[in-house]
């Protein structure tokens, strides 16, 4: 007998049917769709019935559709057929980097995760991921971007992006590299230096966010939990679920700041040169817990993963509990709603018109944890006098059909100086540039 | 041991069947380990030995209801034994599902279910041993 493969095997078809079941119970369920944004969003009691809420969107091809954008702009694919984009970055030559790639080896430990892996597949791409960096470039302006070509491969799941003068910095998701860049380069020279080694045990959240200080001097990873609230154990969340702080000359790091579940996205606000980032908040505690959300990172503070959420509000699956951490732990900025998955993030400029000049740009990978899916788009956030003002508004969409399908799942958002904002679909392995229909 | 209430239990059933103690019973002292040590990896255990159970309880279930339907009376302890494991099994798979909640969300009520399932896997199995005895000689 395969004893090794006996279980996981005979268990994942045992209890599919009983998964399925619960996604179909699920369905017929209604969450209250809490307006849960801003600095003081509605928490409900933590709640978790037998089966968590699961609906995963299957997935459909965009065919002729495209998505929805504001009125005075419009949408182009400028690539397909990639291999699973994540983040992207616009050189100075108006050229646009694309990371590609797929990571975490983060095994089954339960007949839960067998079952739950199986279903969450089902609304990710099949595609294997590239661990390159794609290159596009439109030369002469048309919005075509007629050149796709690779600019570096062999990497190990690169995701997040950063240019400092001469030097392009990667990071894989389990280390930062740095390649040398020559504006108008359409390939690297050469394999890239490592600059110092991310934590990538495991990986259960293996993105590693990447953005660079207004001096160029230091560079900000963001490193996710190895869980979703410590189920692979205590030992597996050292140095996770932070930023690191690295000095691009040494490639020494420090924390910056603590006790962020899952840190997708960071940037640095134009004005001020603060640290922002978006992070994914925990799963398993009903359809509005717990926000996802927008904040300016305050150096050296703790935001409360695994121990508590939104400030001080106790986990009680964190077990031993640490009642003083609790009571460092700090509140974010700016809930964006439960589960949406916030997964991109960038500051806008006023070349993106009047109305969306002053904010930022949140890319939504949208739910699974959720009977009413929710996510899918990117949003704006408008900003005043450099803070988050006002609600969300809805700036691409169309990202699940009339059906309830899912055409694509926004990750990284860039914003284009010349009015544009690039976002990358890992679903349907596209770049879409939205832009203003008077710049194009 | 009076064998007469029934035909004998099949040499593999009456291993499945018996098989469900040590399984359930692993299952409960690893919960009872994780429940004082918070060490992650006991509740990993008592998953996967519940699961176990859960494969060999669901095959005796069967035996069960097949050893019904070919015994010539049906009264008493023919007709009890498949309900005793068919509510061991139910409320396994109930156990079963509060393991896959996330760490501690699975306590206490895992530890519970699973000593409640322990007892409800031993009086099935005394049931099938000692009423009907296993093995083709009677």
């Amino acid at each position: 007998m395969k004893s090794s493969q006996f279980y996981p095997h005979s268990l994942s078809k045992l209890f599919i049917g009983m998964a399925l079941a619960g996604i179909l119970s699920a369905c017929a369920g209604n969450d209250p769709d809490a307006e849960q944004y801003g600095a003081n969003p509605a928490l409900p009691k933590p709640q978790r019935g037998l089966l968590p809420n699961m609906t995963i969107a299957e997935p459909t091809p965009w065919g002729n559709e495209l998505p929805t954008v504001p009125q005075g702009f419009t949408v182009s694919a400028i690539a397909t057929d990639l291999k699973v984009p994540r983040q992207t970055l616009v050189l100075p030559n108006g050229d646009i980097l694309v990371a590609e790639g797929k990571g975490g080896n983060a095994s089954a430990l339960k007949p839960k995760d067998v079952i739950a892996g199986y279903i969450k597949a089902k609304g990710t791409t099949k595609v294997k991921g590239g661990n390159r960096l794609t290159l596009l470039r439109d030369a002469d302006g048309d919005g075509v971007y007629e050149l796709k070509t690779v600019f570096a491969e062999n990497l190990n799941a690169p995701y997040g992006l950063a240019l400092v003068d001469n030097n392009l910095y990667v990071a894989n998701q389990d280390s930062l590299v740095r390649f040398e860049y020559r504006e108008g380069q359409t390939q690297a020279d050469g394999p890239p230096t490592k600059i110092t080694d991310l934590p990538s045990e495991i990986n259960h959240h293996w993105t590693k966010a990447l953005t660079a200080s207004a001096d160029g001097r230091l560079l900000y990873v963001g490193i996710g939990s190895n869980s979703n609230i410590t189920e692979r154990g205590m030992v597996a969340e050292a140095d996770r679920a932070m930023i690191w702080e690295i000095n691009a000359e040494t490639g020494a790091h420090r924390p910056y700041a603590t006790g962020l579940r899952n840190p997708t996205a960071l940037t640095i606000q134009p004005e001020t040169g603060t640290l922002w980032a978006v992070v994914n908040e925990r799963d398993e505690i009903g359809p509005n817990l717990v926000p996802d959300y927008l904040t300016s990172v305050k150096e050296g503070a703790f935001y409360g993963w695994p121990y508590s959420y939104w400030g001080q509000n106790v986990d009680e699956r964190v077990r031993p509990q640490d009642p003083e951490k609790v009571a460092s732990a700090i509140a974010p900025d700016y809930a964006l709603g439960s589960h949406v998955a916030a997964l991109g993030v960038d500051f806008s400029e006023a070349s993106m018109g009047e109305e969306f000049a002053d904010g930022v740009f949140i890319g939504q990978h949208g739910s699974w944890n959720r009977a009413n899916p929710v996510g899918y788009k990117v949003v704006f956030v408008p900003f005043n006098q450099g803070r988050p003002a006002g609600a969300p508004v809805d700036f691409v969409t169309g990202f699940r059909d009339d059906n309830g399908k899912t055409r694509g799942r926004p990750v990284g958002v860039t914003v284009d100086p010349k009015g544009a904002l690039i976002v990358a679909d890992d679903l349907a392995n596209v770049i879409w540039r939205v832009v203003r229909t008077d710049v194009q | 041991m009076t064998v007469g209430s029934g035909r004998t239990l099949h040499p593999i059933h009456g291993a499945l069947l018996a098989g469900t103690i040590p399984l359930f019973l692993g299952g409960a002292l690893s919960d009872y380990a994780y429940s004082v040590s918070y060490q992650i990896q006991w509740a990993n255990f008592a998953s996967w030995l519940i699961a176990g159970a859960l494969v060999f309880g669901a095959i005796a279930l069967l035996c069960s209801i097949i050893h019904v339907i070919r015994s010539p009376h049906r009264g008493g302890f023919v007709i009890a034994y498949p309900i005793f494991l068919l509510a061991t099994w139910i409320l396994g798979f109930i156990n079963s599902l509060v393991h896959a909640k996330d760490a501690w969300a699975s306590m206490p009520t895992g530890l519970v279910l699973s000593v409640i399932v322990l007892l409800l896997a031993c009086i099935s199995t005394w049931i099938g041993f000692a009423k009907f005895g296993v093995g083709g000689a009677r």
